[in-house]
C-alpha cells in the first residue's frame, strides 16, 4: 500500500492549543497544534458516535468530543474514558515550509 | 381524544426506534448556530474555581441545614431545616449529576468524577447507566423511540407526573433496577445504550449502593427512628420536588422528532438562588447546542447566540403558563405541541425535512 504526504494547509491556520478539520478523498481528519507548537493528526470523527472532533475542546494533549465529551489523547489516539471506548486512528504529520503535511495511507 | 390517534411507543425497544431510524432522525446532523471558533474556544475554557466555590457552598449549606435539623429533631422547628436540606440533597444534586457527568463543571477530572458519584447517589441515578442514558439524550434529543429521558409521553400521564413531584415513580423504578443490577443484569432497554465493556462498573456500584442503604436501614432499626434516613435516602424523595419543577420546563410540551434544539428546548431566566441550585441549566437551549461549554459560561453563550434563538422565557411562571395549557390540550389532542418561533433571520437546521416538527 502506498503512502502519500498530503498538503493540509498553512501551519498557522491552527491556533496553539487548538484543532482544525481537514478533508481528503472523502475522509475527515482532525489536525492538532499543541501549546508548544507540535502538530498531530487523528481521524476526524469520534469513535463513539458521529461528531466532528474539530468542533471539540483541546486541553493539553486531550481532545474532547463536542457531542458527548468523550476524551482522547490525540498524540496516541487512546480513548480516555466513557463514552469514548475505542481508540482513534492517528496519522503522521509534519510541518515543512510553513505547510502542514499529513501522511495518509 | 382523536379516534385516529395511535398511542406511540416511547420505549427504546419498540417500533418507534425503527421508525426514527427510517426517518433519518438517529444520530442526525443538528442545527448549530453561527459562532466563531475563537469565541467558542474561549467559552469552552475549563476552570476549577467556580465549581469549587459552588461545591463548598453546597456542602456547607447541607451541613448547616442538616445540623440544625438534627438539633431541632422532634419539634416543628426541624421542618424548615429539613426542607432546605432536602432541596439541597434531592434537587441540587440533579444539576451536579448533570454537569459533572459532562465533565465540564471542573477543569480537574477527578473533581468532576468525585462530585458525580456523590450527586448520583443523592439523586438515585446509577452513575454508569445515567452517563450512557444522558449520552443518548444528547444524540437524539426528544426523538421518540431513541431518547430515554423524555419526561412525559403524549398524551401525558398525570398520575405519573403527580408521583414524580416527590420522586416516587422514579424512586420505585430506581430501586427495582438497583436490585437487577446488583444481581449482575441489565434491562433490555439498558442493553441498547450501555456498552458491554462498561457493564461491570454498573454491577459494582449497584452492590455498593445496596450495602449503603442496608446500613441506613439497620441504623434506623437500631435507633428506632427514621432520623438516619432523613439524612441519607429519604431526602431524594422529600427534597426532589424542585428538580422536577425545573425538569418539566426543559422540553415538555415542545416538538418531538425535530433536529433543532431551539424547537424542542426552553431557555428560561431564573433568579440567582434557582440558578445556583440548577447550575444554569435554565440555559437549556444553549446547553444542548454546545454541551462542552461549562455551566458558568452559559450566560455568555446565551448572549452570543441569542439573535439566532427564540426569545427566552422571562421566568419559570411564564414557562408554566405555556406548559400547563399544553399538557391539558395534549390529554385530548396528543398531536398538539407548542411551536417555537425562530427569529426572522435565524438559520435553519441542516436537514430541512427532519427539522419539521411531526404533527
Amino acid at each position: 500500500m502506498s503512502e502519500t504526504w498530503i498538503d493540509a494547509g498553512g501551519a498557522d491556520r491552527i491556533s496553539p492549543d487548538d484543532v482544525a478539520p481537514f478533508e481528503h478523498d472523502g475522509r475527515q481528519y482532525a489536525i492538532y497544534r499543541t501549546a508548544d507548537g507540535r502538530y498531530f493528526a487523528t481521524d476526524g470523527v469520534c469513535t463513539h458516535e458521529y461528531a466532528e472532533l474539530a468542533d471539540g475542546y483541546v486541553e493539553g494533549t486531550i481532545i474532547e468530543c463536542p457531542m458527548h465529551n468523550g476524551r482522547f489523547d490525540f498524540t496516541t489516539g487512546e480513548a480516555k474514558g466513557a463514552p469514548a471506548c475505542v481508540n482513534l486512528e492517528t496519522f503522521p504529520v509534519k510541518v515543512e515550509g510553513g505547510r502542514i503535511l499529513l501522511k495518509v495511507a | 381524544m382523536s379516534a385516529a390517534f395511535v398511542r406511540r411507543d416511547y420505549s427504546l425497544v419498540g417500533p418507534e426506534a425503527e421508525k426514527a431510524a427510517e426517518a433519518g432522525l438517529v444520530s442526525a446532523k443538528w442545527y448549530s448556530p453561527p459562532i466563531s471558533r475563537a469565541e467558542l474556544k474561549a467559552l469552552m475554557r475549563r476552570d476549577d474555581q467556580p465549581a469549587i466555590r459552588d461545591t463548598l457552598i453546597w456542602f456547607a449549606a447541607l451541613i448547616a441545614s442538616g445540623g440544625l435539623g438534627y438539633v431541632f429533631w422532634g419539634s416543628w422547628a426541624a421542618v424548615p431545616f429539613f426542607l432546605i436540606y432536602g432541596v439541597l440533597y434531592g434537587s441540587a444534586s440533579d444539576s451536579r449529576w448533570h454537569e459533572c457527568g459532562h465533565r465540564t463543571a471542573f477543569k480537574t477530572k477527578w473533581m468532576n468524577d468525585a462530585v458525580y458519584q456523590i450527586a448520583c447517589f443523592m439523586i438515585l441515578r446509577e452513575p454508569e447507566i445515567w452517563r450512557w442514558s444522558h449520552t443518548r439524550h444528547h444524540t437524539d434529543t426528544i426523538i421518540v423511540g431513541r431518547d430515554p429521558e423524555i419526561i412525559q409521553p403524549r398524551p401525558p400521564d398525570l398520575m405519573a407526573m403527580a408521583l414524580s413531584v416527590f420522586a416516587l415513580k422514579q424512586g420505585a423504578a430506581a430501586f427495582r433496577k438497583l436490585v437487577i443490577h446488583a444481581g449482575g443484569r441489565l434491562t433490555d432497554e439498558e442493553m441498547t445504550f450501555v456498552p458491554e465493556s462498561e457493564r461491570g462498573k454498573v454491577y459494582r456500584v449497584a452492590r455498593i449502593w445496596v450495602a449503603v442503604f442496608a446500613v441506613v436501614i439497620a441504623a434506623c432499626v437500631a435507633t428506632r427512628s427514621i432520623l438516619p434516613a432523613m439524612f441519607v435516602g429519604l431526602p431524594t424523595f422529600y427534597g426532589g420536588w424542585l428538580t422536577y419543577y425545573f425538569g418539566i420546563t426543559q422540553h415538555l410540551g415542545l416538538a418531538e422528532d425535530v433536529t433543532d434544539h431551539r424547537l424542542n428546548s426552553r431557555t428560561i431566566y431564573m433568579n440567582p438562588i434557582f440558578r445556583f441550585i440548577y447550575w444554569n441549566m435554565n440555559y437549556h437551549v444553549e446547553h444542548h447546542l454546545f454541551p462542552l461549554i461549562p455551566y458558568h459560561a452559559l450566560p455568555k453563550l446565551h448572549q452570543a447566540i441569542r439573535a439566532d434563538c427564540p426569545p427566552p422565557y422571562p421566568s419559570t411562571i411564564a414557562a408554566y403558563r405555556e406548559i400547563i395549557p399544553a399538557i391539558a390540550r395534549q390529554l385530548s389532542d396528543p398531536t398538539y405541541f407548542v411551536r417555537r418561533e425562530l427569529p426572522q433571520n435565524a438559520r435553519l437546521a441542516p436537514s430541512g425535512a427532519a427539522a419539521v416538527a411531526r404533527a
